[in-house]
C-alpha cells in the first residue's frame, strides 16, 4: 500500500519568497479591474458594447505585458505548484529552526538570504548534528554514529599504503621530468585539467566501467570534484525556469547543484516499490506532458545510475528506452555515473556511453558525470569529470571550469595513482569485495530485525523499508522516526523525505563510513529504536 | 542537434577576440632559451616565479607536510574524506595569519570570517552571487583585469560600469569620477550593488592611497545598501612606499570595524558588513595552480551563503593541510615575504630602466607583477586602432606578447601592460634588447612612427585576418 505525500506545509510555503511577477501580477489584477470597469463604462458610451469591452482589455493586456517585460530575469524559486514541486523542503512540523539567518540587515542578493538559511532537509541537518557530536570509538563512544554520508572508508588504507610508497615522485615531477621542480604545479594550468590526469581517467574509468567502452581525453573537462560538474552542466544545458525531469527518490544534493545558482527546477518522476524504485518510462512521459501543460520547458533528464539513494543499476532496456524518449522530445541525458566502480551484486553495470556505442544515437545529447569521490573514496581531493560527445557543451564546460579547477599537485598525484594500473586492479577487486561483504552482512542483520532492504547491486548503502516502523504512516511519522534514531539511538540516517520519495518510511543507510566489526554495534543501536517503536505501537 | 542554453552559445563572457591572438602566437612559437631564442616572449601572463626556490627547499625541509604526515604518523585517513565546506580550521588559521603579517599586522581576520574557494576567480564570481541580482550592477574603476568581464558577469548576470581613471591623476578614482559612474547606471536603469576594487591595482601595479579608499568608503556610507569589495590578491607584491594599505585598516582608522557580536554595541551607521576583501595565494606566493582563493566578510549571511556555494569549487585537502603547514611556519613566511618583495622590486627596476633606455616611460608602480607602460608616443595616431596595430606589430615583429590596455578597458589609447615576474633575468634582457631596438627602428627610419604606420600596416592586417579565420577559439590565462 502506497500514500502520495501530503502538499507541503503552507506554513513553509509562505517562508519561500514569492516571485515578483506573481505576487505583484495578482495584486494588479484587482488593481487592474479597478480600472477597468469605469473605462469600459466610458468606452461603451462612445463606441458601443463592443469596442467598450475590447479596448479597456486590450490596453489592459499591453500594460501587463510591458511591466512583465520589465521585471529582472531572475526570478526566486517558481511559486509552489501542488505535490509535484520538489523545491519545497518537505519537512512538516520541524522542530523550531533559527530564522534569524532571514533577516538580513542589509541587503544581500535574494540567492544569498536563501542558501544562508540554516538548512531545514534532514538529510543536511544531520550531517550537521553528528559533525557536533561525531562518534569515536575512544573519545566519544556515545556519540551519534555517520550513516548518512556515503564515504567510503573500506579501502583507505590501501591507498595510504600506495600514497606512502609513492608520493615523493608523484607530488611535484611528471614521468618524463629528470629533476623534481615546483615548476610542475606551481603555474597555472589549464584550468579544465592537466592532460596526463585526463589520459589516467580515461583508462580508469574503463577499468571501471569493465572495459567494454572507451573514454576520449579530449571529451573530459575536470572540474573540481561531481558537485561543480553538475551544475556546469546545468548551465550549459538549460536556462533560468526551464526544468530536468528527476527520478525519485535522488540524491538530495541536486537541489542545491542544480536549482541553486544555474536557476534549473527538479520535476519528479516518481518510482515505487512494487517497481524496486525503478523507473518507468510511462511515469516519465507523464511527468513530461504535466510540465509542458504547465508551460515549464523540459531541457532534460537526470539520473544516477547506479542510484542514489537505492543502489539499482539501470539496465540496458531501461537506458535504451530513456535514449528514445530523449530522442523523441530532443532533450538531453546527464548520466551521473559516480558510484560506477562500487558494485557487488549480481547485476552487471552498463554506462550509458557503452549503449551509445551499440545504437546509432544522436550522443550529443548525452553527458557523463563521474568522479573519484566514491569509486576511489577520495572525495577531499576533489576530483570530477565531465564527459560528453557534444563540441559546444564541451567548449563552454571548459571556460566555465576555471571557476572550479582542481589543485595541480593533487592532479599529478592522482594522475600518477591511477596510471599504476596494477595497484588499480587490486584496489577495485578489493573493493568491490568489502563492500559486498559489509553489504551482506548489513542487510541480514536488517532483516533479523525485520527490516527488509530494496534490492541493489551497488553504491554504499542500502535503502531500508522501515514503513512498519512509523506512526502514523506519512511523512510526519517518518521525521518522528527519524528523530528517534537521532536521539534515542544515537545514528544519523538519511529519510526517505530529503530525497523525495513518495513512499513514507524508507531511510537511506550507508554502511561504508563503519568497519566490518563495528556493524554489531550499530545494529544493536537500530535494534534499540525497533523494539522501542514496537513496544509504543 | 538539442538546444543549449543561451549562457553556453552566447559569446557574453567578454572574450575580446582580438586579444587572444597574442596568446595564441605565443604559444605556436614560444619562446625558449635554447631551443627557440627567436620565439615570443611571454609578458602577458601576470605569474610570480620569483621564490620558487623558496618553496622547494621549503618542501624538502618538510617533507611530512607533502606527505599527508602529522608528527610523522600518517593523517591520510582523515584529509582523503575531508570534504567540509567550511575548510580545514588550521588551514584558515594559517591564512588569516598571513593575510595579517602581510598587512603589518595592522590589522587581524577572524578565521571564522574567511570562505575557501577554489582561486580569487571563484571567490569574485561567488561574491557576486551574493550581493547582486542578475541586472545588477557593479562600478569598477579603469584599467581593470580584463577577466573580470568574465569572472563577475557571465553566469552571474551582473553588469560592470567604468569608473573613468585616466593619466592626469595617474589613474586614481576621484569622487567626480565615481559620481559620474553612478550616474550612467542611472542611466542605464542599472541598480548599483556596489564598487569593486583591486588593490594593489591590476594593470596599474600601484597601490590605493587613502585617500581613495575613504573616498570609497564615504561613497557606500552614502548609498546605503551598496557593498564594497577589495580584491587584494597582490597586497604581498608590494615593493616598495607607499606602503599597502588594506580598506580594513582604513575601517579600523574610522572606528568602522565590527566591535562585537552584539548587535546593540555595534556603530548604527555600520558599513563594516559591506565591506569585502578577496585573497588568493596565486600572486603572493607564486601557486596559481594550486587553486586557493578566499573571500574575507565580516557580514554573517555573506559567509554563510558563500561558504555553502564554496561547495562547487573547494581546495583539495592535500592542498589545503600542505599550505596550512607552510604558513603556519611563521620563520618561513617572513622570510618569504621579506625576500619576494626584494626580488620583485630588483625586476621591476630592471624592466623600467630598460624601457627608459627604449625611450618608453611607464607609471611610477609600487606593487605588482607588471608594470603599465606608455606608449602613446609610439602610436600612429591617438586611437585604439593605432593601439592594436601597434600591439600586433610588437606581437610579430618584436616578439613579445604583452597587453593592450584596451583589453583592460582604458579610456586612453596606448599604454600597454608589460609582465617581469614570470621569466629569467635574461630573457626579460633580451626582450628590452628587442623592444629598444623595435623603437630605434620605428623612431629613426624617416621620422615618425606615424609614418611607419602605412605600408606595413596593410600587409599585417592581412596576415592578422588569415590567421583569425583558423583561430579554434581557445581560452587562456590572462592573469
Amino acid at each position: 500500500m502506497t500514500q502520495t505525500r501530503k502538499p507541503s506545509d503552507p506554513k513553509h510555503r509562505t517562508r519561500e519568497p514569492k516571485t515578483p511577477s506573481s505576487s505583484s501580477s495578482s495584486s494588479f489584477s484587482t488593481s487592474g479591474m479597478k480600472l477597468i470597469v469605469p473605462l469600459q463604462g466610458v468606452v461603451q458610451g462612445r463606441g458601443g458594447l463592443f469596442l467598450g469591452t475590447l479596448i479597456p482589455c486590450a490596453l489592459f493586456y499591453f500594460l501587463q505585458l510591458y511591466l512583465k517585460r520589465r521585471r529582472s530575469g531572475f526570478n526566486n524559486p517558481p511559486s509552489p505548484s501542488s505535490t509535484s514541486s520538489p523545491t519545497l523542503p518537505r519537512t512538516s512540523s520541524r522542530s523550531n529552526l533559527s530564522t534569524r539567518g532571514s533577516i538580513s540587515r542589509v541587503r544581500v542578493s535574494k540567492l544569498a538570504t536563501l542558501v544562508a538559511k540554516p538548512d531545514d532537509s534532514l538529510y543536511y541537518l544531520g550531517l550537521e548534528k553528528v559533525s557536533q557530536d561525531p562518534y569515536d570509538a575512544s573519545e566519544n563512544p556515545n556519540g551519534i554514529i555517520q550513516l548518512g554520508l556515503s564515504d567510503n572508508k573500506l579501502c583507505l588504507d590501501l591507498i595510504g599504503k600506495w600514497v606512502s610508497r609513492n608520493l615523493e615522485g608523484s607530488l611535484m615531477g611528471s614521468s618524463d621530468d629528470v629533476t623534481l621542480s615546483i615548476n610542475g604545479i606551481a603555474p597555472y594550468q589549464p584550468h579544465d585539467g592537466l592532460g596526463e590526469l585526463k589520459m589516467a581517467l580515461s583508462d580508469f574509468m574503463q577499468q571501471v566501467m569493465g572495459e567494454s567502452v572507451k573514454f576520449d581525453p579530449s571529451n573530459m573537462i575536470l572540474t573540481s570534484g561531481a558537485t561543480p560538474a553538475i551544475e556546469i552542466l546545468s548551465f550549459c544545458l538549460a536556462d533560468h525556469g526551464n526544468a530536468f525531469l528527476v527520478p525519485t527518490p535522488y540524491y538530495p544534493g541536486f537541489v542545491r547543484d542544480v536549482r541553486w545558482r544555474p536557476g534549473v527546477d527538479l520535476i519528479p518522476v516518481h518510482c515505487r516499490s512494487t517497481d524496486n524504485f525503478n523507473l518507468n518510462i510511462t511515469a516519465l512521459e507523464q511527468a513530461y506532458s504535466q510540465a509542458r501543460k504547465r508551460g515549464v520547458k523540459v531541457r532534460g533528464i537526470l539520473i544516477s545510475n547506479p542510484s542514489n539513494p537505492v543502489g539499482n543499476i539501470l539496465t540496458p532496456d531501461v537506458l535504451f528506452s530513456l535514449l528514445d524518449f530523449a530522442e523523441e522530445k530532443n532533450i538531453h541525458i546527464i548520466a551521473d555515473e559516480v558510484f560506477a566502480g562500487s558494485t557487488y551484486g549480481s547485476d552487471k553495470f552498463v554506462s550509458i556511453a557503452e549503449i551509445l556505442d551499440s545504437e546509432y544515437v544522436d550522443k550529443s545529447r548525452v553527458h557523463i558525470v563521474y568522479g573519484l569521490s566514491k569509486d576511489l573514496s577520495l572525495a577531499g581531493f576533489r576530483v570530477g569529470v565531465i564527459y560528453s560527445f557534444n563540441h559546444t557543451v564541451l567548449a563552454a564546460a571548459k571556460k566555465l571550469s576555471r571557476f572550479s579547477s582542481i589543485s595541480a599537485p593533487t592532479q599529478r598525484l592522482v594522475a600518477s595513482m591511477l596510471s599504476d594500473k596494477r595497484f588499480i586492479q587490486e584496489y577495485l577487486e578489493t573493493n568491490r569485495y568489502r563492500i559486498q561483504q559489509v553489504h551482506d552482512k548489513f542487510v541480514d542483520c536488517l532483516s533479523k530485525l525485520g527490516i527488509k532492504c530494496a534490492k541493489s547491486s551497488a553504491g554504499m548503502f542500502c535503502w531500508a523499508d522501515m514503513s512498519g516502523l512509523i506512526r502514523p504512516y506519512s511523512e510526519k511519522g517518518e521525521l518522528e522516526l527519524w528523530e528517534k534514531f537521532m536521539s534515542v539511538s544515537k545514528i544519523n540516517i538519511t529519510p526517505g523525505s530529503a530525497c523525495h520519495c513518495i513512499e513514507p518510511g524508507w531511510f537511506r543507510i550507508c554502511f561504508t563510513s563503519i568497519s566490518f566489526e563495528d556493524i554489531p554495534l550499530v545494529i544493536e543501536r537500530i535494534r534499540r529504536v525497533v523494539e522501542s517503536c514496537k513496544s509504543s505501537s | 542537434m538539442k538546444l543549449l542554453s543561451t549562457k553556453a552559445t552566447c559569446n557574453s563572457h567578454g572574450q575580446d577576440s582580438s586579444y587572444f591572438l597574442g596568446w595564441e602566437e605565443y604559444e605556436k612559437n614560444p619562446y625558449d632559451e635554447v631551443h627557440n631564442p627567436k620565439g615570443i616572449i611571454q609578458m602577458g601572463l601576470a605569474e610570480n616565479q620569483l621564490c620558487f626556490d623558496l618553496l622547494e627547499s621549503w618542501l624538502e625541509k618538510n617533507p611530512d607536510a607533502a606527505g599527508f604526515k602529522r608528527d610523522g604518523k600518517s593523517i591520510f585517513r582523515e584529509l582523503a574524506l575531508f570534504q567540509d565546506y567550511h575548510g580545514m580550521p588550521a588551514f584558515k588559521k594559517a591564512i588569516v595569519d598571513f593575510m595579517a603579517e602581510i598587512r603589518g599586522n595592522k590589522v587581524t581576520f577572524d578565521p571564522n570570517h574567511i570562505v575557501l574557494t577554489a582561486g580569487s576567480t571563484s571567490a569574485n564570481e561567488t561574491l557576486m552571487f551574493c550581493l547582486a541580482e542578475q541586472g545588477d550592477a557593479f562600478l569598477l574603476p579603469t584599467p581593470y583585469y580584463p577577466g573580470f568581464d568574465r569572472d563577475l558577469k557571465w553566469r552571474t548576470g551582473v553588469e560592470i560600469v567604468p569608473i573613468q581613471c585616466n593619466s592626469s591623476n595617474n589613474f586614481q578614482v576621484t569622487e567626480a569620477a565615481l559620481q559620474q559612474a553612478y550616474e550612467e547606471a542611472q542611466k542605464r536603469n542599472l541598480k548599483v550593488k556596489g564598487v569593486l576594487v583591486t588593490n594593489p591595482s591590476n594593470p596599474l601595479g600601484t597601490t590605493m592611497s587613502r585617500g581613495e579608499l575613504n573616498l570609497l568608503v564615504d561613497f557606500i556610507k552614502e548609498h546605503g545598501d551598496m557593498h564594497l569589495i577589495s580584491d587584494e590578491i597582490y597586497s604581498g607584491t608590494v615593493f616598495s612606499s607607499p606602503g599597502f594599505v588594506s580598506v580594513m585598516e582604513v575601517l579600523k582608522e574610522r572606528n568602522e570595524l565590527k566591535v562585537s557580536s552584539n548587535e546593540d554595541d555595534n556603530n548604527a551607521d555600520r558599513v563594516w558588513d559591506r565591506v569585502h576583501v578577496v585573497y588568493s595565494l596565486s600572486k603572493d606566493l607564486g601557486l596559481p595552480g594550486f587553486r586557493v582563493g578566499a573571500i574575507y566578510s565580516e557580514n554573517d549571511d555573506v559567509v554563510s551563503a558563500a561558504t555553502k556555494m564554496s561547495s562547487f569549487g573547494l581546495v583539495s585537502s592535500q592542498t589545503q593541510y600542505l599550505l596550512s603547514a607552510m604558513l603556519g611556519d611563521k620563520k618561513f613566511t617572513k622570510l618569504y615575504i621579506t625576500e619576494n618583495e626584494k626580488r620583485l622590486k630588483r625586476r621591476q627596476r630592471m624592466l623600467v630602466s630598460g624601457l627608459q633606455k627604449a625611450g618608453i616611460g611607464c607609471l611610477e608602480s609600487n606593487a605588482g607583477l607588471f608594470c603599465w607602460v606608455d606608449m602613446r608616443h609610439l602610436l600612429s595616431s591617438n586611437t585604439f586602432e593605432a593601439e592594436m596595430d601597434l600591439w600586433k606589430k610588437i606581437v610579430y615583429q618584436v616578439g613579445l606578447n604583452i597587453s593592450p590596455g584596451s583589453s583592460c578597458h582604458c579610456t586612453e589609447p596606448g599604454w600597454f601592460r608589460v609582465c617581469f615576474a614570470n621569466m629569467s633575468e635574461q630573457t626579460l634582457n633580451l626582450a628590452m634588447k628587442r623592444l629598444t631596438a623595435f623603437v630605434v627602428e620605428c623612431t629613426g627610419n624617416g621620422g615618425s612612427a606615424k609614418r611607419n604606420g602605412g605600408l606595413k600596416m596593410k600587409s599585417l592586417t592581412k596576415w592578422v585576418f588569415r590567421l583569425s579565420s583558423r583561430r579554434d577559439g581557445r581560452e587562456q590565462e590572462e592573469r
